[in-house]
């Protein structure tokens, strides 16, 4: 009786175990399930997009709010330094001071109390602060213009948006032509019937309306989505093949009138072809087409003053309204012109040869203004001996060794200009940065005061004669360079 | 029960070591008080004895070239020490008032050093840096005659480099570059370049 008994009690038991252990496992999987449908399906980011550079950063989740780290946001943009004092967080950006506490909503930036949406935080010595102050804080920093686009998060600091344009030409086979007045460089991805152009690093702004209809039935619509830091284009159509053809083409001629016409930078952009009676999709990834593109750099600038021309006169302020007009009259002449300071911001000479590497000018044109002399002084850069060059990896400090012969015709070119101008010029080599480091043609052009004195560099008739001279020997230069090329 | 002769031995002892604390005390007193002197730091030997010709080459603001202009200079036998005299001489020109190429008045060299194979080291201060006059070709002035008159009267220096107050500084006043090294060939070509533009 009592092992029989024994017997029952003990399978039992087993049997308990058993559906526990399925219960247990069950939850397990249930629970690992849970937790990752929960977790994020995308990180969440925010693009930042300046004069001097475009990047994303994390935002992170605390609190169920969005916050970003402040000294991430303005690192890019200039000098910054942080300074934790117990739960005082104490951050400088360029000469701009700011002090926040944790766990506090108010903040003080340059003798200014502002009010954070949420508490700021501190982890690990960085300070973290409500993405949505970002408007507030960083119009106190920079001292600028600040627009935040909260639901896409885009901030765009300064006018530095990128405008298009979308066409179709019904010719046979139908082409859509997208122009941009800046560069992009989109990824794109197909689908059958859609094509997606993601555009994470330019400031795209959205046309009159988000869908853009062609009346064209091969091509009959485009949409513009802009989320997560980022833009999205897709053009709709029948013209896929099942994605068995893929067709690159040089950018049509239109889009390089339009480029010449337009105020900002170009370049020859990606067509999109469809040949629908030939069965092909064609979506095009890039032009060989060259383009002939000017980088003016408007020395100094921001904290950097330059030379101190006369008691009024800053060399930053001259060099910049010399740059406009130079850009100016060389667009009026169909070159495409990007400005690398076209405001009083501060920026490394490393952060100029960089940006102006990025955008593969033609010529790199530096301004500089002094005092002592008169008429117009053009620098080549002066290189240092040795310099491993090897393939497409450049020494940094040698890197214009391989366009020396590109900025000795604009130098030439230049010359020639203004003695034709009867413009006192005098040429020299010179330890000057950022010139070593331009990956094209590359010359400084000092501008000193005419004889008439300093005040004239001010002026607009003298700016106005240095400029035409100098853009139409940039312009005359065109055939020589592209001649290699 | 002490035995006489040890406390009498004490005794003595003590006697003496009381004598000498006295006589020290009163030695003590007699020494003069001496303050420390206000430069501690290394003082460069006066330059005296027979002088040498040597050619400096001056910077001239107004035709923007380099003017080589000879002068007679005492001059040690140590190659790093005339190294310094030459270049001290040379900014002596430049710290008068009608100098051609006026430098800061407290612009000074700190000191030279001559490393082999062939590489100068200027170290100036750091008045001769925030004084100076700001512009592409007034600086490039500058640097051009130091160097120049570095290389062409101590044969063998091949490169300069150009520190402020002991450290690398990005450049001069915002122009020249000071963050790498002159070649001394590379600015041969630009003071040849500057004296054939005129």
């Amino acid at each position: 009786m009592v092992s029989g008994s024994f017997g029952k009690d003990f399978k039992m038991a087993v049997r308990c175990m058993r559906a526990g252990f399925l219960v247990v496992l069950i939850a397990a999987l249930v629970l690992c399930a849970s937790l990752l449908l929960s977790a994020p399906s995308e990180q969440k980011r925010v693009s930042i997009y300046s004069t001097a550079a475009n990047y994303t950063l994390s935002v992170l989740d605390r609190d169920h709010r969005d916050y970003v780290s402040l000294f991430e946001v303005l690192e890019p943009l200039g000098t910054v330094t942080a300074k934790t004092d117990g739960s005082r967080w104490k951050f400088r950006y360029n000469n701009v001071e700011g002090e926040f506490n944790v766990g506090k909503t108010r903040a003080r930036v340059q003798g200014h109390d502002v009010d954070l949406p949420a508490n700021f935080l501190l982890e690990n010595g960085r300070g973290l602060v409500p993405l949505n102050s970002l408007t507030v804080l960083l119009t106190r920093f920079l001292g600028g213009p600040v627009a935040f686009n909260e639901a896409a998060r885009r901030l765009f600091i300064g006018n530095v948006s990128v405008h298009f344009t979308a066409q179709v030409n019904k010719a046979n086979p139908a082409t859509l032509v997208m122009d941009f007045s800046s560069p992009v460089n989109p990824m794109i991805a197909t689908e059958p019937g859609k094509l997606r152009m993601v555009f994470t690093h330019e400031p795209i702004v959205p046309p009159g309306s988000q869908t853009l209809t062609f009346d064209n039935k091969t091509i009959p619509s485009a949409t513009f989505q802009e989320d997560n830091g980022a833009v999205e284009i897709t053009v709709n159509g029948s013209f896929s093949n099942d994605g068995r053809t893929i067709t690159v083409t040089a950018a049509p001629q239109t889009a390089a009138e339009v480029a010449a016409r337009t105020p900002q930078p170009q370049l020859n952009l990606p067509a999109i072809t469809s040949a629908v009676q030939a069965g092909t999709y064609t979506p095009a990834v890039s032009s060989g087409a060259p383009t002939y593109f000017a980088v003016v750099d408007a020395s100094h600038g921001g904290e950097e003053r330059g030379a101190a021309l006369s008691d009024q006169l800053s060399e930053k302020d001259i060099t910049l309204a010399f740059a406009r007009k130079l850009r100016q009259e060389l667009e009026s002449r169909g070159v495409s012109t990007l400005v690398l300071r076209d405001g009083d911001t501060t920026l490394s000479l490393d952060q100029r040869a960089n940006l102006a590497n990025a955008a593969h000018p033609a010529i790199y044109i530096c301004v500089h203004a002094a005092s002592q002399g008169t008429g117009v002084r053009l620098y080549g850069s002066m290189l240092p001996a040795g310099g491993e060059n090897r393939g497409s990896f450049l020494d940094w400090d040698t890197a214009q060794s391989g366009f020396a012969s590109a900025s000795q015709i604009v130098e030439a070119s230049l010359i020639a200009e203004l003695q034709k101008k009867q413009i006192s010029v005098r040429t020299l080599i010179a330890p000057l940065r950022p010139l070593n480091n331009i990956t094209a043609a590359a010359v400084a052009v000092e501008i000193a005061p005419p004889e008439a004195g300093i005040s004239e560099l001010n002026s607009p008739g003298y700016q106005q004669l240095i400029t035409e001279t100098i853009a139409t020997g940039i312009v005359a230069a065109r055939e020589k360079l592209e001649a290699p090329r | 029960m002490i035995p006489r002769h040890l406390l009498i031995g004490t005794a003595v002892m003590l006697g003496v070591a009381l004598a000498m604390s006295v006589y020290l005390w009163r030695m003590r007193g007699r020494v003069p008080h001496v303050e420390p002197a206000a430069y501690s730091g290394p003082i460069a030997p006066p330059v005296s004895g027979p002088t040498e010709q040597v050619t400096l080459y001056v910077a001239d603001d107004e035709s923007g070239m380099l003017r080589a202009q000879a002068a007679r200079i005492p001059l040690p036998a140590g190659r790093q020490e005339r190294a310094q005299e030459l270049l001290r001489a040379l900014l002596g020109l430049y710290l008068d008032k009608l100098s051609p190429h006026p430098l800061g008045q407290s612009a000074e060299v700190r000191d030279v050093y001559l490393v082999d194979p062939g590489l100068a080291v200027i170290d100036m201060n750091a008045a001769f840096a925030d004084d100076h006059r700001s512009g592409i070709l007034v600086e490039e002035l500058t640097v051009a005659s130091l160097v120049q008159t570095l290389s062409a009267n101590l044969p063998g220096i091949t490169r300069v480099k150009i520190l402020v107050d002991g450290k690398q500084r990005e450049t001069l006043a915002g122009h020249a570059d000071l963050s790498g090294f002159f070649e001394v060939s590379a600015v041969n070509q630009m003071v040849a370049q500057m004296q054939g533009a005129q």
